[in-house]
C-alpha cells in the first residue's frame, strides 16, 4: 500500500514493537504528527522540553531493556537532544531519535530552524542516519533498530527530512537485515573461554567486577549463577548496581572513586580480575599505574574497543557476556574436582574480606536534630517495594543511593553513569513510570539537578505518572562543593544555592503533591505519606548542609589511598 | 612510528567525515589520508598513515572497525605492503638550474610536465621515502608549489584483500 514517508514511519515504529514514544512536535515534524493523530497503536508522551524527552526514552529503555524512541524538531529541537543522545551513547543505551529535517532541496541553505544535526551527533551516537529518499525509509529504519540494540548497544538517530516525510512510496518492512559491515562478535571464543575458567581455577584472590554490561545483556543470572558456583566476590561499578544482589555475602559492594572500603581493598589485592562488561573507567581503577597490581586481568566485553583501552589485559575474550559467562559455569561443572579445591582453598581471601567489611563498612553519624542523606535513603529502600525502580540524578544524592540502597535486582537503578548528567533523574523516571505504570518508581534528586528538569512534572501529573520525586536539599551544589572543601581551601565558589525554593508549593503549582521535612522524626512519616498518594508527589528533604559522600578515592589516587573519615 | 592502515568503507554519505572526527575525537594523528571507490560497487577505500605506539595502533583499528560503515580495517605492518604516492611539483628553473632539474627528475624517473622559462612543474611517483628523497634535492632549487596525493598502499602477493 502506497503510504507517505510521515506514516511509514509510524508503521515502522509498530513493526519493531514501539508501544510508546517521547517527542516534541514542530515545524519539520508536523506532518509526523498528523499522521500520529489517527495512529492509534503508539502511545505519545509530550514532555516539556525535549533534552527531558530524550532521558524519559532512555529511562524507558534502562527500565524495559527495549529500545527507547524520541521524536523532536529541526534546529533547536534537535540540539536540544544532544545531551539526551550523548547520556545515552556513554552508557551504551538501545535508542532511536527522529529528527526533522529542513526539506531536502533547503539543505546547506541555512534554512530557518536548519541544523546539522547529522554532524552535531555524529561523535555521539553510535550511527546516523540522514533520509534522503522516502523509497530507503524502512531499511533504514530496520537498520536503526538493528544497530541500537544488537552488539554494544547505543543511541541511533534519524533525520528526516520535511519533503521525505510527504512523499509517497510503497511501504514494505524487511523481515531481517543483514549488513556486510556491521556484525557484532557475540559468541566468546571457546579456547579463550577455556582458558579463563582455567585462569580462574588456579586462582587464590579472584574477584568478578561486573559493569553495566552484565544488565544491557540481561546476564544477571548468568553472573549470579558463575558466582556462586565458585564462591567468587563480586564488585559492582555504577552501571553494573542490581545485576548482582547487593544483599549477597558474596557482594562488595560498588568499587572506585565512592566505592566501599572492602571492594577496592579486594582489587588491589586480588590476584585475578574477571571484568565482565565494564571499561576501567577513571572513576573506577584511580590511579592507574598503582591499579591492581598483582592481578592477571580477564576482560569480557561485547565491544573490543573496550578491551586493552586503559589498562593491560590477560585474557581478552570479545562477545556477548551472556553467552561466555554461561559457558564458564559449564566448563567450571565439567571440572567439578578441580571447582571444589579451587573454592575450598578460596577461605583465606574470604577471610581477608570479611576483615575489610567488619574494618571500614559503610556508615555515617546519625543525628537526632538534622536529617542525614544517607538515613532518607536507607528508609526508602526499607518502605519501597521489592521490585521498585530507582532513577538518580548526578552529584551526591547519586552515590548515596549507590552505597545505601541496596539494588538486588536488575534494570532497577537508572543513572547517568558515564557522562554525569544533571537533570537526568526525573524523566528518566519518567520514562520508566511510562513503561510500568503499575510499578513504584522512585527519582532521587539533589536540589541542583532536579532543577534542570524540574519543569516535566507536569508531564508527570497530565499523563498520570505517579513518581515519587525525593530532593535532599542542601541548597548546595554539594558534590562540587565536597571537592572545594577537600581540595579548595573551602573556597565554595558558585555552588551555594541560596534562594530558598519552596518545593511544596512548586509541586501544588503543577496539580502535584508536595511535602517537606528538616526533622529526622518525620522522614519515616514523609515517606508513606508520599507512597500512599496516587499521583505524583514531591518529598523535600532539608538535610545536613555539609554533608560528604565518603570515602571517596581522590581523583588521581590509587584506589587504597582512600580518605575514610573528613 | 608511522604506521599505514587501509580503511575499506560503505560509500555512503559522510563516511569519510566519521572517520576523520574518530580520529579528531580520539586524538590520533593523520599524517596523510587518500580515498577513492574501488572496482567493487558501493565499496571505497582509504588508506591512512598515522602514528602512534602499539597501544595505540590496537585502539585505532578498533575504533575504525566498530564504525558501522566500515567493512574492513587492513593494518600493513612492516614490509607487508608496496606504498606509492604522487607529487606534482613546481620548481624554479632559470639558468643553470634547468640542466640540473632535468637531471634530478630523469635520476628518479620523474616527468616534466608543463614548462615555462622560469620554470618546470614535475610529476613523480614513488615510494614516501623516494618522494621524500627527490624533494630534498628539489628543494634548494626553489620549490614554487608542492601538491602530494600522500600513500596508497596494497599487500604484497598474489592475494586480494577478500583473501
Amino acid at each position: 500500500m502506497k503510504m507517505n514517508g510521515a506514516r511509514i514511519l509510524l508503521e515502522c515504529l509498530k513493526k519493531e514493537g514501539v508501544d510508546t514514544v517521547f517527542g516534541y512536535p514542530g515545524g519539520t515534524v508536523i506532518n509526523i504528527y498528523n499522521e500520529l493523530f489517527s495512529f492509534k497503536d503508539i502511545h505519545h508522551i509530550l514532555p516539556r522540553h525535549e533534552q527531558a524527552g530524550t532521558h524519559a526514552a532512555d529511562g524507558y529503555a534502562r527500565a524495559t531493556g527495549k529500545v527507547g524512541v524520541a521524536i523532536a524538531t529541526s534546529g533547536p529541537g534537535a540540539t536540544n537532544t544532544v545531551t539526551g543522545i550523548a547520556t545515552a551513547y556513554m552508557d551504551s543505551i538501545p535508542m532511536v531519535i527522529i529528527t526533522g529535517q529542513v526539506s531536502t532541496a533547503l539543505i546547506g541553505n541555512d534554512a530557518f530552524q536548519e541544523v546539522d544535526i547529522i554532524g552535531i551527533t555524529r561523535s555521539c551516537t553510535k550511527h546516523n542516519f540522514l533520509v534522503r529518499d522516502v523509497k530507503d525509509l524502512a531499511l533504514i529504519m530496520k537498520k536503526a533498530f538493528y544497530i541500537a540494540s544488537t552488539g554494544r548497544p547505543g543511541p541511533v538517530l534519524v533525520d528526516l527530512p520535511k519533503d521525505v516525510q510527504i512523499a509517497e512510496t510503497e511501504f514494505v518492512y524487511p523481515d531481517t537485515v543483514e549488513m556486510r559491515s556491521y556484525k557484532p562478535t557475540v559468541t566468546g571464543h571457546p579456547r579463550q573461554v577455556e582458558k579463563a575458567v582455567d585462569m580462574l581455577l588456579e586462582s587464590h584472590r579472584p574477584v568478578i567486577y561486573v559493569g553495566g554490561g552484565v544488565i544491557l545483556a540481561n546476564a544477571s543470572d548468568e553472573l549470579t549463577g558463575l558466582s556462586r558456583k565458585l564462591s567468587v566476590p563480586v564488585t559492582t561499578t555504577l552501571m553494573g548496581l542490581g545485576s548482582f544482589p547487593g544483599n549477597d555475602p558474596l557482594s562488595l559492594g560498588m568499587l572506585g572513586m565512592h566505592g566501599s572500603y572492602c571492594a577496592n581493598m579486594a582489587m588491589t589485592n586480588s590476584d585475578l580480575i574477571i571484568a565482565v562488561g565494564a571499561r576501567f573507567d577513571d572513576r573506577v581503577t584511580g590511579k592507574i599505574a598503582t591499579f591492581a597490581p598483582g592481578a592477571k586481568i580477564i576482560h569480557i566485553d561485547v565491544d573490543p574497543t573496550s578491551i586493552k583501552k586503559n589498562v593491560r589485559v590477560d585474557l581478552p575474550i570479545v562477545g556477548d557476556v551472556k553467552d561466555v559467562l554461561a559457558k564458564m559455569i559449564k566448563l567450571a561443572d565439567k571440572h567439578k574436582d578441580k571447582a571444589d579445591g579451587f573454592k575450598a582453598a578460596l577461605t583465606p581471601w574470604h577471610e581477608d574480606i570479611a576483615g575489610w567489611k567488619d574494618k571500614h563498612p559503610l556508615g555515617y553519624k546519625q543525628s537526632s536534630t538534622i536529617i542525614k542523606p544517607q538515613f532518607v535513603i536507607q528508609k526508602l529502600r526499607e518502605l519501597s517495594d521489592d521490585d521498585v525502580i530507582v532513577a538518580t540524578d548526578v552529584g551526591q544524592h547519586q552515590m548515596w543511593t549507590a552505597q545505601f540502597f541496596q539494588f538486588n535486582k536488575p534494570r532497577t537503578l537508572l543513572s547517568s553513569g558515564g557522562l554525569g548528567t544533571m537533570g537526568y533523574g526525573l524523566p528518566a523516571a519518567m520514562g520508566a513510570q511510562a513503561a510500568f505504570p503499575e510499578r513504584q518508581v522512585i527519582s532521587i534528586c539533589g536540589d541542583g539537578g532536579v532543577q534542570m528538569n524540574i519543569q516535566e512534572i507536569a508531564t508527570l501529573v497530565q499523563n498520570r505518572l505517579p513518581v515519587k520525586i525525593v530532593i535532599l536539599n542542601n541548597n548546595f551544589l554539594g558534590m562540587v562543593r565536597q571537592w572545594q572543601e577537600l581540595f579548595f581551601d573551602k573556597r565554595y565558589s558558585q555552588t551555594c544555592m541560596e534562594l530558598p525554593i519552596d518545593f511544596v508549593k512548586l509541586a501544588e503549582a503543577y496539580g502535584a503533591k508536595g511535602f517537606s521535612t528538616s526533622k529526622p522524626g518525620e522522614v519515616e512519616t514523609v515517606i508513606k505519606q508520599a507512597f500512599k498518594e496516587k499521583g505524583p508527589v514531591i518529598m523535600e528533604f532539608k538535610i545536613a548542609r555539609e554533608e560528604k559522600v565518603l570515602p571517596m578515592v581522590p581523583a588521581g589516587a590509587s584506589l587504597n589511598e582512600m580518605v575514610l573519615n573528613a | 612510528m608511522l604506521h599505514t592502515v587501509s580503511v575499506l568503507v560503505e560509500n555512503e554519505f559522510g563516511v569519510l567525515s566519521r572517520v576523520a572526527s574518530l580520529f579528531s575525537g580520539r586524538g590520533f594523528n593523520i599524517d596523510s589520508l587518500t580515498v577513492a571507490p574501488t572496482n567493487e560497487e558501493g565499496l571505497s577505500r582509504m588508506t591512512i598513515v598515522t602514528r602512534g605506539d602499539e597501544q595505540i595502533l590496537e585502539q585505532i583499528t578498533k575504533q575504525l572497525n566498530k564504525l558501522i560503515d566500515v567493512l574492513k580495517v587492513i593494518d600493513f605492518s612492516d614490509g607487508s605492503a608496496i606504498e606509492r604516492e604522487m607529487i606534482l611539483v613546481k620548481v624554479t628553473a632559470e639558468d643553470e638550474n634547468r640542466a640540473e632539474v632535468l637531471r634530478i627528475v630523469d635520476i628518479f624517473r620523474a616527468k616534466i610536465i608543463d614548462v615555462t622559462p622560469k620554470s618546470y612543474t614535475i610529476e613523480a611517483t614513488g615510494s614516501p621515502a623516494k618522494i621524500d628523497a627527490i624533494l630534498e634535492l628539489l628543494r634548494p632549487l626553489g620549490l614554487k608549489e608542492l601538491v602530494r596525493t600522500g600513500a596508497v598502499a596494497i599487500g604484497r602477493g598474489a592475494k586480494g584483500w577478500k583473501g
